[in-house]
């Protein structure tokens, strides 16, 4: 058994009520690591074959949730969340910080794979002495809050009556959907601790679908013992003091950037991306700071980043709301892309999403939309019930609960931006174009809030157009080569992004390596695992599923709006450069061995060890 | 070689020993002189301490304001430099500035701006011995997020005394 | 001039509106120094002749606020408040720590001198102008929270009014009293930031007996320039380096007294002294602090002893209250000596003590007395209107608040334990020993929390027998000698003896010098100005008048409590021993140089420069 791998995975078929204990040999261990590569791998082995016929919603979906053999050992511990995604019919290595990732290899699993679904409302519980199958009809329907908090009680008592005398148990870790999932909103995110989320992909759909409503783990063993424990000890010492070298991020995380991302590199959504530039000195870090971040030094498992702080309203109408700072994304997606700029506003709107259990991106992407039809009149008060105006936090709470009910527009827009737009055309009788020109997505996932037109943040041409996983800003794509040793690692190593950029490559190569055992290096991870994990979730995104598949080339693009020149601030009339995206697309598919159509070859599958899948990318060639 | 710096605040850590005043002014006047330091801790309410000084906004209105160029900025530190004998104690950059961070001195009425110490703050050395950590001193380029922190300190002190007291909070200042 | 001081003090007759600056030689200066010296040279030159006629409560008492040389320099400076005690009859130096005392000598002055009697409420205001009457109709009657509230604003932009173009002014420092000291409560403090307060000697009552509302300052000038700047500011580092190594005492002041002092040293006032040992868990250091307190570092003007925490009460009945950790003085009075035991109660009685302007020590001294009475039945529920139930945290609230109003039985436990018990044994027709029993009091001035039965504490035999300043637990009586460099020399300074006490006294007594340019050393303080200061009090202490006087010798002793045997704990049975008073009263005398029966002699009153008071002792004597 290579280093850092508990050794087993909990297999379960909710239909038939099974739960088996499986493995994987060390060879498909080292060509997918973990986390989203390997779990490519093993949705491409059970339901590849047939995967144009499998929505993302059916049964027969697997739910994955893997950690990787760095999990709980470099710092930043991370569950990794996938299956086949409901929005993008292929798949996205979608990952949360959540205490979840350890106890489950405490537990003795390196992670959870789900098939069926089960009757009734259930959770699964993985302990030391393996995984098991409970009720939860009485959680069903319940808050995030209402259900962690339940859940810790629950799990507390039930594994302190089974093993009474050994002192007191602590609280189980917890990943769990909210109504949003539970209501097969289709972008809805899987949830843990509150405000964390696997936001992008519409996991927390998937485990809807399979009537889950949450994963439960509590271990008591080590940690999985590492091929060189006395190298990774110095190297997590050296780890850590990196870390805390970052003072400014340790001092104020990303929130400090709802201001700075609109009025610096003018690339912030605001009201639906209508515009990116703003100067409201209300959104601006001290005033979250100094109002409403009740704990300012709050980290995850094993990390010292804390790029996290506990934000609370104490006074008024959103008195009592608790939630993260919130992070950049939800300051502009709850904040700014609603056209609201009232911080403790935006600290309610985030709080409101995340106990709904939307992705905070990919929900008040579809909110956005929303709002800007109401705005153009397509949509009317009628369809809501209410009316969406921007900045209205009252109006936008409905909204969020419209959606996560399915209740009058809700139940269109609960089927994420892209397919509302289309069955809306449809409603309205107008062409989809019309609807699709304001519609801010990539391959159905909406997008990550760094917008590319002013071209001055990190977010470029092609960084969601040719990305597997579509508007995900956090694994964008930049030349084929590079990125395939950033995010694509973290996310199958499976640990926190932001305690990868702080360190030196070479150190965290070292890392992986001392961990293992395996020959890795920031070169293989580029040239080889790297693009073999991109390549498998190309195919099967090409392949797509029953509603919806993508046009080569025609659908690797940014959205209309994208092309629409800025209409305010420093950047106005700038942008995304519609020749540079074709370059560089171009560039992108031959560096990672692809057709001029994004398909990739039989060579490079060969080469990659995807033979297997050549048959069914050969249609796409012709 | 002075870098640039700025001087980053944590309020919500801030004890309310002034001995930043004290440290400021014994460099600057020789002496304690609370009401000529640099840095002066308002406190609208017990509790709610609040240090207000030059947040060096990158688009520096204050140098814009001034009518006789008595304001420039210091091209390692960044920091705004007062030329005294031009100073004609207008009070237009304590009005540009939208934290009203300048004052006129106590002593001879010329306008008294922090200057970052020459880029070894004698404030921060304070507050960070004693281990409050309130004003510290880190190496950065201005960017947009200093403008934020000129902020009227009465304000700032009514959001701590929310994040501290909850709803009664609201009634104290 | 000598160094540190300002130089002028303001002098302010409020029956007739006249206000003037004195000014005193260098001479006095040097011999009585500043604070509670120089207060005792003041009282003794203006009224000291008629001093037995002089009602403390009358136009003619003087009501002094002085700093020192060393405040505002030295860490931790204060406000000393002074004149003729309505409870002792003589002088005590009552010292508060607040942004009032260097505010006073950065305007100019380094005291206010206030006789007289106003016929409205005024307030006094000192700025570089100088000093002003103004009125306070409309701040009578409020709480002492609503009067700093209110003065902030009223006094910051009166201020900025006059001079607006210098840029934004501060909140100014200030001395107040509740309704406690507006109804002439015997032992009212003056109160000031909230919850610091000058609480012993009843200075309260006094401002309040001249309708004097308020002290305000704020000042723009230099802290007066010292003997040799250099070596002070040197000095000045030093002794913060002493400071801030204490950390254990930084963490926790003595917020974990309310424990401690039970628990431990067996000394801590428990239902009005009947016991002095406990373990209530409940009443934990750690119950306060995780709970309750919200600010951790809160320090006073240049220190970083910083023993001081906020703590807010943030839910149920008494939400919204906000004060002090309690510090181990208002836990045990406000706590235990009321037979409670729950953190939430203590800090709501401790935040309604200081709103109503009532000593935090000597007001609950006489509502514990008042208990005990009802316990034993010689005070009925008809009496009081209730019933006045130890552990009973809404009787007691309501107990205060009827004390600070004077109403039914407040208006007779008002007039503080000692002439409470004389005027209910008038009221029961019972002998006034049998009341007095139950009175914990020396000299009219209840004892602060620090029993000497157990002997374990810092208090011991003749701490508060012998000691001008009666049951003030911060100016114990020692040998004589010792304690003459101790809370004298702070009293006088004006500084806090917290941060005198982290500090080695060679290195306090060369910064005095650094600072005056006087020949200061502890010898001298402990052989000459140290037994100047206190003989002077006794002095004015034994002529009292002209309510109450004390006997010499007799009443130099501990409340009849302090000789009853301790009832439970590790010291059960011990008792303060009567032999030990005796004997070590003698030598305490001996050592100053005053008679068998505690009388200054004349030999000793030539050596002091006290000649002039001679005559008056004369007729003791006899």
């Amino acid at each position: 058994m290579p280093g850092g791998y508990a050794g087993k995975f909990l297999d379960i078929d909710l239909t038939k009520e099974k739960v088996e204990d499986i493995t994987f040999d060390d060879e498909t261990l080292e060509a997918y690591f973990g986390g989203r590569g390997l779990a490519a791998k093993i949705l491409w082995d059970r339901i590849g074959r047939k995967w144009r016929k499998i929505d993302g919603l059916d049964p027969e979906n697997i739910f994955l949730a893997l950690t990787g053999p760095m999990t709980a050992i470099y710092p930043g511990a991370r569950i990794m969340c996938s299956g086949k995604s409901p929005l993008s019919n292929g798949t996205v290595g979608s990952t949360a910080s959540t205490e979840f990732a350890s106890e489950l290899k405490m537990a003795g699993y390196d992670g959870v794979i789900v098939t069926g679904r089960a009757e009734k409302p259930v959770y699964i519980l993985v302990t030391d002495g393996g995984g098991e199958i409970r009720d939860a009809s009485h959680l069903w329907g319940k808050l995030g809050e209402e259900t962690i908090k339940l859940l810790n009680r629950e799990v507390t008592e039930e594994l302190a009556k089974r093993k009474p005398n050994i002192g007191l148990w602590k609280e189980p870790g917890i990943i769990y959907i909210g109504p949003a999932g539970e209501n097969l909103v289709r972008n809805a995110a899987v949830m843990s601790k509150i405000c964390h989320a696997c936001g992008y992909g519409g996991y927390g759909a998937v485990m809807g679908s399979k009537n889950l409503k949450a994963v439960v783990a509590k271990g008591r063993g080590k940690i999985p013992a590492v091929d060189a424990p006395e190298s990774v000890k110095l190297l997590l010492k050296k780890t850590h003091e990196h870390l805390i070298g970052r003072t400014t991020m340790r001092r104020w995380g990303t929130g400090y950037a709802g201001y700075a991302v609109g009025a610096d590199t003018s690339s912030e959504p605001i009201r639906n991306w209508q515009e990116e530039w703003h100067d409201e000195k209300s959104m601006g870090g001290p005033r979250f700071e100094n109002r409403f971040w009740v704990k300012k030094k709050w980290a995850d498992f094993g990390c010292t980043t804390n790029c996290m702080k506990i934000s609370c309203i104490k006074t008024g109408r959103w008195k009592g709301d608790i939630t993260d700072m919130p992070d950049y994304e939800l300051e502009a997606y709850c904040g700014t892309n609603l056209g609201i700029f009232d911080p403790g506003d935006n600290v309610h709107m985030s709080a409101v999403i995340d106990n709904l259990g939307h992705s905070g991106i990919n929900g008040p992407n579809t909110m956005g939309f929303a709002a800007e039809l109401y705005q153009r009149g397509i949509l009317t008060e009628k369809d809501f019930g209410f009316k969406p105006t921007w900045g209205d936090a009252e109006a936008m709470t409905k909204l969020a609960w419209l959606i996560a009910e399915r209740k009058k527009i809700g139940r269109v827009l609960g089927e994420g931006t892209y397919r509302a737009a289309l069955k809306i055309a449809k409603k309205k009788d107008m062409k989809p174009e019309e609807l699709l020109k304001y519609a801010v997505h990539v391959k159905g996932i909406e997008i990550g809030a760094h917008g590319t037109r002013s071209d001055a943040d990190y977010t470029h041409d092609i960084s969601y157009a040719a990305s597997v996983q579509g508007g995900d800003h956090t694994s964008v794509a930049v030349d084929g080569f590079t990125e395939m040793s950033a995010a694509v690692f973290t996310d199958s190593a499976v640990f926190c992004n932001f305690c990868f950029f702080g360190v030196p490559q070479e150190l965290v190569f070292d890392f992986a390596k001392a961990v293992t055992g395996f020959p890795i290096t920031q070169e293989s991870w580029r040239r080889v695992t790297g693009p073999r994990i991109v390549t498998l979730q190309r195919a099967l995104l090409l392949l797509g599923g029953p509603d919806v598949t993508w046009e080569p080339v025609g659908d690797d693009d940014n959205p209309p709006r994208f092309y629409e020149p800025l209409p305010s601030g420093p950047y106005k009339g700038s942008k995304t450069d519609e020749a540079l995206v074709k370059q560089k697309r171009k560039t992108y598919f031959e560096t990672l061995g692809w057709d001029e159509k994004g398909i990739p070859t039989k060579e490079t599958l060969k080469r990659l060890g995807l033979s297997d899948v050549d048959p069914l990318m050969r249609k796409f060639r012709k | 070689m002075s870098k640039p710096i700025w001087i980053a605040r944590d309020y919500a850590a801030c004890s309310g020993c002034k001995r930043c005043e004290i440290a400021c002014s014994m460099h600057h006047e020789g002496w304690i002189w609370p009401e000529a330091s640099r840095v002066r801790i308002f406190m609208p309410f017990p509790g709610c301490e609040v240090p207000h000084l030059c947040s060096q906004c990158n688009d520096y209105p204050c140098v814009d304001s001034c009518p006789v160029q008595a304001l420039s900025t210091d091209a390692d530190t960044k920091a705004v430099l007062v030329d005294r004998e031009k100073c004609t104690e207008c009070g237009a950059c304590i009005r540009a500035c939208p934290g009203s961070v300048p004052f006129l001195h106590p002593g001879d009425d010329k306008v008294t701006i922090c200057d970052l110490c020459d880029g070894d703050p004698e404030c921060v050395k304070v507050c960070k011995e004693a281990g409050y950590n309130a004003l510290m001193l880190v190496e950065e380029e201005p960017n947009v997020h200093r403008r934020l922190f000129s902020r009227n300190p009465i304000e700032v002190a009514k959001d701590l005394a929310v994040l501290f007291f909850g709803e009664k909070g609201e009634e104290v200042i | 001039m000598p160094g540190g001081y300002a130089g002028k003090f303001l002098d302010i007759d409020l029956s007739k509106g006249k206000i003037s600056e004195t000014r005193f030689d260098d001479e006095t200066l040097e011999a009585y120094f500043g604070g509670r010296g120089l207060a005792t040279k003041i009282l003794w030159d203006r009224i000291g002749r008629k001093w037995a006629r002089v009602d403390a409560l009358g136009p003619e008492n003087l009501l002094i606020a002085l700093t020192g040389p060393m405040t505002g320099i030295y860490p931790g400076g204060r406000i000393c408040v002074s004149g003729k005690s309505p409870l002792s009859n003589g002088t005590v130096g009552s010292t508060a720590s607040t942004e009032f005392a260097h505010e006073l000598k950065c305007a100019g002055y380094d005291g206010v001198i206030v006789s007289g009697k106003a016929d409205e409420p005024v307030y006094i205001q000192v700025t570089d102008k100088g000093g002003e009457i103004k009125p306070a109709g409309h701040l009578w009657g409020k709480d002492s929270e609503e009067t700093l509230i209110a003065l902030n604003r009223e006094v910051g932009a009166a201020l900025a009014k006059r001079k607006p173009n210098v840029g934004l002014w501060r909140e100014p420092g200030m001395i107040y009293i509740g309704p406690a000291g507006e109804n002439m409560v015997r032992n009212a403090a003056v109160i000031t930031k909230l919850c610091h307060a000058c609480g012993y000697g009843g200075y309260g009552a006094v401002m309040g007996s001249k309708k004097l509302k308020a002290i305000v300052a704020k000042g723009r000038g230099r802290v007066p320039a010292v003997d040799a700047p250099e070596a002070a500011k040197l000095l000045w580092r030093r002794s913060h380096e002493y400071l801030i190594a204490r950390s254990g005492f930084r963490r926790q002041g003595t917020g974990y007294g309310g424990y401690g002092f039970g628990n431990n040293t067996s000394s801590e006032p428990i239902r009005n002294w009947q016991e002095e040992w406990h373990d209530e868990r409940s009443f934990g250091g750690p119950m306060f602090e995780t709970r309750f307190w919200v600010k951790k570092k809160w320090s006073d003007w240049n220190c970083t002893t910083n023993c001081m925490k906020v703590s807010c009460i943030k839910t149920g009945p008494w939400k919204g209250d906000i004060t002090d950790m309690p510090d181990y003085e208002l836990q045990s009075h406000c706590g235990t000596n009321f037979g409670i035991f729950d953190p939430e109660a203590c800090i709501h009685l401790s935040t309604l003590v200081d709103k109503l302007g009532h000593s935090g020590i000597n007001g609950p001294n006489a509502m514990g007395f008042a208990a005990e009475l009802y316990q034993r039945g010689i005070l009925t529920k008809k009496d009081i209107g209730f019933e006045l139930k130890w552990g009973d945290p809404n009787a007691f609230d309501r107990l205060m608040r009827m004390i600070a109003r004077r109403e039914g039985i407040g208006d007779v436990l008002a007039e503080g334990t000692y002439r409470a018990a004389l005027k209910i044994a008038e009221m029961k027709k019972m002998k006034p020993e049998e009341l007095l029993k139950y009175a914990v009091v020396v000299k009219g001035i209840e004892v602060g929390a620090h029993g000497t039965r157990s002997d374990a504490d810092f208090a011991h035999d003749i701490s508060y027998a012998a000691s001008v300043q009666g049951g003030d637990h911060t100016s114990l009586a020692d040998d004589g000698y010792s304690d003459m460099s101790g809370s004298i020399f702070a009293d006088s300074g004006v500084f806090c003896s917290f941060a005198y006490g982290g500090v080695p006294q060679e290195l306090v007594f060369d910064f005095a010098k650094a600072i005056t340019g006087f020949p200061v050393t502890i010898e001298s303080w402990r052989r000459v100005t140290g037994p100047r200061i206190v003989t002077l009090q006794k002095a004015l202490l034994l002529m009292g008048g002209p309510d109450v006087t004390w006997k010499p010798i007799e009443d130099d002793d501990n409340p009849p409590r302090f000789y009853e045997p301790l009832p439970n704990g590790p010291y059960a049975g011990k008792t303060t021993d009567r032999a030990k008073v005796e004997s070590k009263m003698q030598t305490y005398f001996q050592t100053l140089g005053w008679d068998e029966r505690g009388i200054p002699t004349r030999e000793t009153l030539d050596k002091l420069g006290l000649s002039d008071v001679e005559p008056f002792m004369r007729k003791l004597r006899k």
